[in-house]
């Protein structure tokens, strides 16, 4: 059986028909947010904190969260402040070859700018080498970090997080 | 013995029992608060993670800050809180036994309210006895409260969002989790949650069971394997984890045992937790005086046990006309459109026919007493 409700993780046709998951040719554009939210659950706050109006649930809260990919600003604010950690920040215009996804990280030891690691999906299994390229750790995330990892484009549609380094 | 009198006594101060204090306290109420525990709060001050729900129930906010702000707003209002007080028995006429600075005390008050939350469901297998076998939420409590990791290796048993979310906070700490069994054939809480637990490389094995735990003096490995439609073991697919602790998440039921003595009537909702107290729309009991709130009455969640909290508070003020009717009734308004919101979609449609099943059981008894 495929699908969140049977493996945690959201299939591909989820995605296909997931509302939050930005299309190709906003995509193109550069920073974008890619909410990965497929289920009917009782949840907004990636609504209210948007300043932009560019995600928006509706009065019945159970809706699913809908990118408007154009209102889009890529500012990252969401990422933090979604308690499902469902959202990630694509972008495609890093550089020539590489493509950048920020993600949500709630573990310490926290990886450092510059570190080497591997990139995992959404399975955990690792995908290819990372590189942290932005570690950011403010207020306004109420303790969960961002962090910011470029790796090849080919993988930013697979690519959604890094594995965790071992306890020293 | 001492007697001590009040208008209003709450009997626990989580979520439900916090919130029913401020709004009887808001009316004008003497109130008091009572908790065997020595922090309030309940179940938030285990709660690291950030809550789901509306905004107005502080969404993405952590539930220890919400339980520290509840707590903030408590005692700013002049509620009495009493910690470190078992409330021990409860008599027919709603007075209440406890053990306050070692001393036996008689408390009356005029209206009650119990919001004693719920306690977790054991599951029985052989080497369940073993020292490393425990709740989900014991585990929980030794990490987040006490700071202590229960053990290394974790085998969690339920994939609800308690399975879930405990199994991502045991990491957080340190701890390695091997897998998370789930004898239904579908996760039960939460995808986002799920999605946690996969990403962090963790397998969910649906229509899976814990068989057997295995070790001398505590817990060395753990047997699981895969059932069928019937939960019953399948032979030949059993597998053997090196894990040093099972963690059961099976299910929690409400801590209903006070409400019991006084010879108030129930109704048994399975979806709930069990045997649950009839209440009406204000929360009050079969026993005149007697209100309920929060997971007591049925196993939900702490925004609707906020807002639970809220209507008994309001209610039992009003009763004791401190609340004129009309804004009683306008104010319990507002708390159910909300609560209706939090009861609705995929997870939160059978909570709201749960409800619904407990008010028509207290309705349907009422109108046997009004024949007889
Ligand atoms: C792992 C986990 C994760 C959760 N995550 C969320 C979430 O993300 N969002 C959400 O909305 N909810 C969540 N919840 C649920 C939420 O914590 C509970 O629904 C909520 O706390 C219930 O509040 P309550 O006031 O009814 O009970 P409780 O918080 O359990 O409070 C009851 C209090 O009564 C006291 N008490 C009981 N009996 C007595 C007695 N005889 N004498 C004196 N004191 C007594 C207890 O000590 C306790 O302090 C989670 C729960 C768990 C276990
Ligand atoms: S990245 Fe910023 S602009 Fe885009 S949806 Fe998130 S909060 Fe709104
Ligand atoms: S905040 Fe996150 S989990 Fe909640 S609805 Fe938005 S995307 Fe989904």
């Amino acid at each position: 059986m495929t699908g969140v409700k049977y493996t945690g993780i959201p299939s591909k046709e989820e995605l296909e028909n997931c509302p939050g998951v930005p299309d190709a040719e906003r995509l193109e554009k550069g920073r974008v947010a890619c909410v990965e939210c497929v289920q009917e659950i009782p949840c907004n706050p990636c609504e209210s904190i948007c300043r932009f109006g560019a995600i928006t649930v509706g009065e019945q809260i159970t809706s699913l969260p809908v990118l408007h990919g154009e209102k889009c600003t890529g500012c990252g604010l969401c990422v933090a402040n979604c308690p499902g950690l469902a959202i990630t920040i694509l972008d495609l215009n890093y550089s020539e070859t590489r493509a950048t996804v920020d993600f949500p990280f709630e573990y310490l030891p926290l990886p450092e700018e510059g570190d080497e690691v591997e990139a995992v999906g959404r399975d955990g299994a690792v995908i290819c080498p990372g590189t942290i390229v932005k570690v950011t750790k403010i207020s306004a995330y109420a303790g969960t970090a961002v962090i910011r990892m470029a790796i090849p484009k080919e993988h930013v549609m697979t690519v959604r997080s890094m594995k965790r380094p071992k306890r020293s | 013995m001492k007697i001590k009198e009040t208008d209003i006594a709450i009997v626990g101060a989580g979520a439900a029992g916090l919130t029913a204090a401020i709004e009887a306290r808001r009316a004008g109420a003497q109130v008091l608060v009572l908790d065997e525990n020595r922090l309030p709060g309940g179940q938030l001050f285990k709660q690291i993670h950030k809550f789901f729900g509306s905004h107005e129930h502080r969404a993405g906010t952590r539930g220890f800050q919400i339980g520290r702000d509840l707590l903030k707003e408590v005692e700013q209002s002049g509620a009495e809180v009493w910690l470190n007080t078992v409330v021990y028995g409860m008599e027919p006429d709603t007075s209440l036994g406890v053990i306050h600075e070692d001393q036996n005390t008689v408390i009356k008050a005029k209206k009650v309210i119990v919001a004693t939350g719920a306690k977790e469901n054991y599951m029985a297998f052989p080497g369940s006895t073993l020292p490393g076998v425990m709740g989900a939420g014991a585990a929980q409590t030794m990490i987040n409260v006490n700071r202590v990791l229960p053990g290394e290796r974790i085998v969690m048993v339920g994939s609800g969002n308690v399975g879930l979310i405990v199994s991502y906070q045991l990491m957080q700490a340190g701890a390695e989790v091997l897998a998370i069994v789930e004898g239904a054939p579908f996760i039960g809480g939460y995808g986002v949650h799920a999605g946690k637990i996969r990403r962090a490389g963790v397998p969910i094995l649906v229509s899976h069971t814990v068989t057997r735990a295995i070790g001398t003096e505590q817990v060395e490995a753990v047997e699981i394997a895969e059932v069928d439609s019937k939960f019953r073991p399948i032979p030949g697919t059993e597998q053997v984890l090196e894990a040093d602790t099972v963690c059961l998440a099976v299910g929690l039921n409400p801590m209903t045992e006070l409400l019991w003595l006084t010879g108030c009537k129930f109704t048994f909702i399975p979806a709930f937790g069990g045997h649950v107290p009839m209440h009406d729309a204000h929360m009050e009991t079969t026993v005149p005086g007697l209100y309920v709130a929060g997971d007591v009455t049925g196993v939900e969640e702490a925004s609707s046990a906020m807002e639970e909290g809220r209507l008994a508070g309001i209610s039992a003020a009003e009763s004791l006309g401190l609340i004129p009717r009309e804004e009683a009734k306008e104010r319990r308004g507002e708390v159910i459109r909300r609560l209706n919101v939090l009861r609705s979609g995929a997870f939160g449609e059978g909570r709201r026919r749960s409800k619904e099943q407990q008010l028509k059981a207290m309705e349907a008894f009422q109108a046997e007493g009004d024949r007889t």
